[in-house]
């Protein structure tokens, strides 16, 4: 057919190498010595200057995960990570924890600006034209966060959004009741990983009855050659409380790879509502499969609480490989987890990504759509499971899962595991794949779209029930960011 | 993805190989069959039995379930012989029929031997004599490649049928092939056996496992079925309910040629811990697989349906339907993957499993797979786990039928979902017969 062919072609030509987030910012980092061992663990501790128990859970962790082993199960291969090549900590040299704006790192504010990520809060404030919309930010840079936005403002509702290293300082009792409760320090290679050398990320906590009054977000930047980044952040809703939190990332080009390995914990208290969306945009390395990030993330949430929710929104199209599953434990009675994912590979990608809905409370239910589009060399695979404890009466799932081929040197797999031990538990799961319909495309073409505008209209409505489940500043960007990634494919 | 789990072997494992290396020199077969034998022994050494750290067996742990070795079953007895016949249906004028017990042909309970178009030897005779394409077509070097359960059958090998229908036969008379287990004291079973349909050859087969007695059993037998190009086989399996002591895996390994039809059609009834594994490979274009299958497990019951359709050639078409009812504290798993390969284009797969969970402690693990490198295919699956829809029963019982009845009525056309793909309407109607039996069983 000849479209595959076009395809094929400019697939060939284009993809990957398109990645405008490639630039490296210079600027001087403080970085501590290649490498990990027990030192390094207690020298990240000590720049944070943490407490005493933050310590030892970091080096209880660290013991931890030297006896353990990489996980290989994934559908993803890459060569051997030496985890004593890296830079487990780095950051921008001049920024002590500024006080306010002002006192960060021209250089830095410059690099958000080119993210397009809305730093300068008071003209926002203000009202200045262009200045981007209302939303909090915490940038993270590396090892470190280097600005968040609109405190004072949030900190007026008992909202409180700061950095996880400014919060074991200043809110110890909250970080010492939640930290791990969700992702155990023992939970996986690379969530036990993080544990103990994990930088910095974003710390969230939501009053009981409070509906925040304005989307947050972390804007995560790797930036620094040789380094991991390992970001840590934590969420609680309390009761009746409502946030949305966003998060988006970028890291340069380069062609070594380099390892991001991150923990989320979302933990929804009774009545409580979080909504989680992530943009992933890491480099994901060019069109031969050198460099790029390899993602390895464990994301989690907890509907603790009775008739609490929790969903994840993800939009899927950087790195070089991905691991990740943003799963709900659905703990409290009538709670409710929710799943919405693109994922998107091209070039050389390998993508290993779905979610896992644990049902344990009564009357729990659970949605999860999942669109995977392969195009290029590339390898996208929905992993999911869908569990029903013994008493979770009632349990109601479904899921759907579509993919899409673009070109045929590209896969695109299915792997759910279904298991329900409650005979009440309702389960249902369709998956389909297919290549785009000659029918459809010979519809669209018939009104004067040419193939790639026809293939691009079609894609988009492929996505689209993902796509609306995004908040608006995040779907536009997410719609600019699909066309990118396929760019040449679907144009 | 077998990942590959250094650990320390068991006593059972190395019992087995060591087994194997005494028995080797006493197993039909001359040097080619020897080297197949050594293979399949060695890759079980290194490996060992598979547990649930091995993906395609996630829910079953045979390792856990085979905690020792059994003899080898030796050949039945005159009582044995005299036990099975009085199962067997009487045959009818012409049919061929090949009996196996303890995996022994078993030539007086046998029938319709010798006609000019089907041809049986035995799998000792075939191995012994050293036929080289059907020693080839045995071996099935494209199917289930790393599974060590089947492995096992490869290296012990023995007993077993091999049928051969002519190029263009059409048989108006079932083949059947039925093996008993007389399960009076313990014993290990390792038969395979082969139909192979010639070009164009048209034909019923059917398949019976039924095992008396409920002595220890570690049944591991093989069926390879080989559809040449244009040939139309529809296949019957029936495993009747077991003891709790049986430890079963069967293999079906399924090679489908151009432009063949092969449609496979399956009760299983549960007993103990069961393993079915279909291994399903399209060497050519244009043919059509179909695999049904209706499974009915109570007590404590483990039956675990595995499948894996290999789609190694373009335009092939293939459909799934797996129905489970799972009673009381019993455990069904069903895990069916479809791989497309990269140059399959015009593949068209389609897979279902559908689940009622009748009882408080009963559970279903499904795990439909899609592993797609093509991109001119339309494929998918579907799977669904629940209880009784209550709607229907109300209907029902609205309308004076009792919820007994009215439970039964629905199970039935559940299951009898699964067996209507069966065309031939004697078959039909006695696995419905099976399953009313079951039905039955369970108001008790």
């Amino acid at each position: 057919m000849a479209a595959v062919q076009e395809t094929v072609d400019t697939v060939k030509s284009v993809d990957v190498d398109a990645y405008k987030y490639g630039f490296v910012t210079d600027i001087e980092s403080d970085k501590a010595p290649k490498g990990l061992n027990e030192d390094i663990v207690r020298f990240i501790s000590a720049k944070k200057n943490e407490p005493v128990w933050m310590t030892q859970w970091r080096l209880d962790a660290y013991r931890l995960w030297l006896t353990m082993t990489e996980p290989k199960w994934a559908r993803v291969e890459y060569p051997k990570i030496d985890y004593q090549d890296l830079y487990y900590y780095s950051a921008p040299k001049s920024t002590p924890g500024p006080k306010s704006l002002d006192e960060v790192d021209p250089e830095l504010l410059r690099t958000y600006e080119k993210l397009g990520i809305p730093l300068r809060e008071r003209e926002i404030l203000l009202g200045i034209e262009g200045a981007g919309t209302r939303v909090a930010v915490d940038a993270v840079f590396d090892s470190v966060s280097v600005a968040t936005t609109f405190k004072a403002e949030l900190a007026k509702s008992g909202v409180i959004f700061c950095p996880i290293s400014e919060a074991v300082h200043s809110h110890p009792e909250l970080v010492k009741k939640y930290l791990g409760s969700v992702v155990p320090v023992s939970d996986n290679y690379f969530a036990t990983l993080n544990s103990a050398v994990f930088s910095d990320g974003s710390f969230v906590y939501i009053p009981p009855g409070v509906r925040c009054p304005m989307e947050l977000s972390t804007y995560f930047r790797i930036n620094e050659k040789n380094t991991g980044q390992f970001e840590r952040t934590l969420i609680i809703a309390d009761k009746g409380s409502y946030v949305s939190y966003l998060e988006g990332c970028t890291a340069p080009m380069r062609d070594e790879n380099q390892l991001h390995a991150a923990v989320v914990e979302l933990i929804a208290l009774e009545d409580a509502e979080i909504k989680y969306s992530t943009v992933q945009n890491w480099y994901p390395g060019d069109s031969e499969g050198k460099g790029g990030i390899y993602n390895f993330v464990t994301k989690r949430g907890d509907c603790r609480g009775d008739r609490s929710k929790i969903s994840w929104t993800q939009v899927e199209t950087g790195s070089a490989i991905t691991w990740k599953y943003p799963s709900c434990i659905l703990r409290g009675d009538h709670s409710r987890g929710e799943f919405y994912s693109i994922a998107i590979s091209n070039g050389r990608q390998q993508v290993d990504s779905g979610t896992k809905m644990m049902h344990l409370g009564k009357n729990t239910s659970s949605r999860i759509i999942s669109k995977g589009i392969s195009a290029g060399r590339s390898n996208n695979t929905y992993r999911g499971q869908v569990f029903a404890h013994r008493k979770a009466d009632n349990a109601r799932n479904f899921t759907n899962c579509d993919s899409l081929l673009i070109g045929d040197r590209c896969g695109a797999h299915t792997i759910p595991y279904l298991d329900s031990r409650n005979r009440s538990a309702v389960f249902e799961h369709e998956a389909t794949t297919s290549k785009i319909a000659e029918d459809q495309l010979f519809y669209c073409r018939q009104r004067g779209l040419d193939a790639e505008e026809a293939t691009a209209l079609i894609v988009n409505g492929f996505v689209r029930d993902v796509l609306q489940q995004l908040p608006m500043e995040f779907a536009v960007e997410a719609q600019k960011l699909i066309a990118v990634s396929l760019e040449g494919s679907v144009g | 993805m077998n990942a590959v789990v250094k650990r320390a072997r068991t006593e059972v494992e190395s019992a087995l190989s060591g087994a194997f290396d005494a028995l080797a020199p006493q197993l039909p077969g001359q040097a080619r069959v020897r080297a197949l034998r050594a293979d399949a022994a060695a890759l079980f050494a290194s490996q060992g039995l598979p547990t649930r750290r091995v993906e395609a067996w996630h829910y079953s742990d045979l390792r856990a379930q085979m905690k020792d070795v059994l003899p080898l079953a030796g050949r039945p007895d005159a009582g044995a012989i005299a036990q099975a016949q009085a199962v067997l249906q009487p045959v009818r004028e012409g049919q061929v029929r090949a009996v196996l017990v303890d995996g022994y042909f078993i030539e007086e309970l046998s029938a319709g031997l010798v006609t000019s178009d089907i041809t049986l030897r035995t799998l000792d005779d075939v191995l012994e004599t050293g036929d080289k394409v059907a020693i080839d077509i045995l071996s099935a070097k494209n199917l289930g490649k790393g599974d060590t359960a089947l492995a096992l059958n490869t290296a012990f090998m023995r007993g077993g049928v091999v049928i051969d229908v002519e190029p263009g036969y059409h048989a108006a008379l079932p083949i059947e092939l039925v093996s008993i287990t007389i399960a009076d004291a313990p014993k290990a079973i390792f038969s395979r056996s082969m139909v192979r349909a010639g070009a164009g050859a048209t034909f019923t087969l059917v398949e019976k496992h039924i095992t008396l007695g409920d002595a220890r059993v570690q049944k591991n037998d093989a069926l390879v079925l080989f559809a040449s190009g244009r040939s139309q086989v529809e296949h019957s399996f029936h495993r009747a309910r077991t003891g709790d002591n049986e430890v079963h895996v069967h293999s079906l390994l399924t090679i489908v040629w151009e432009e063949a039809k092969l449609n496979s059609v399956a009760l299983v009834e549960g007993g103990g811990f069961l393993r079915r594994q279909i291994f399903a490979r399209f060497e050519a274009e244009g043919a059509e697989l179909s695999l049904a299958s209706a499974t009915l497990l109570r007590g404590k019951d483990h039956a675990d349906t595995t499948l894996v359709v290999d789609h190694a050639n373009p335009g092939n078409t293939s459909r799934e339907y797996f129905k489970h009812i799972v009673d009381e504290s019993a455990t069904g798993v069903f895990q069916g993957k479809v791989v497309v390969a990269q140059h399959a284009q015009k593949t068209d797969g389609v897979m279902k499993s559908q689940t009622i969970l009748l009882g408080d402690d009963a559970a279903m693990y499904n795990k439909p797979e899609l592993e797609i490198f093509a991109d001119d295919v339309t494929c998918g699956h579907g799977a669904t786990v629940g209880a009784l829809d209550p709607a229907q029963l109300f209907y029902a019982m609205s309308r004076g039928i009792p919820r007994a009845d009215a439970e039964t009525l629905l199970l039935e056309a559940f299951a009898g979902d699964a067996i209507e793909r069966l065309s031939d309407e004697s078959l039909r109607e006695a696995m419905l017969q099976r399953v009313r039996d079951w039905l039955k069983g369970r108001v008790a």
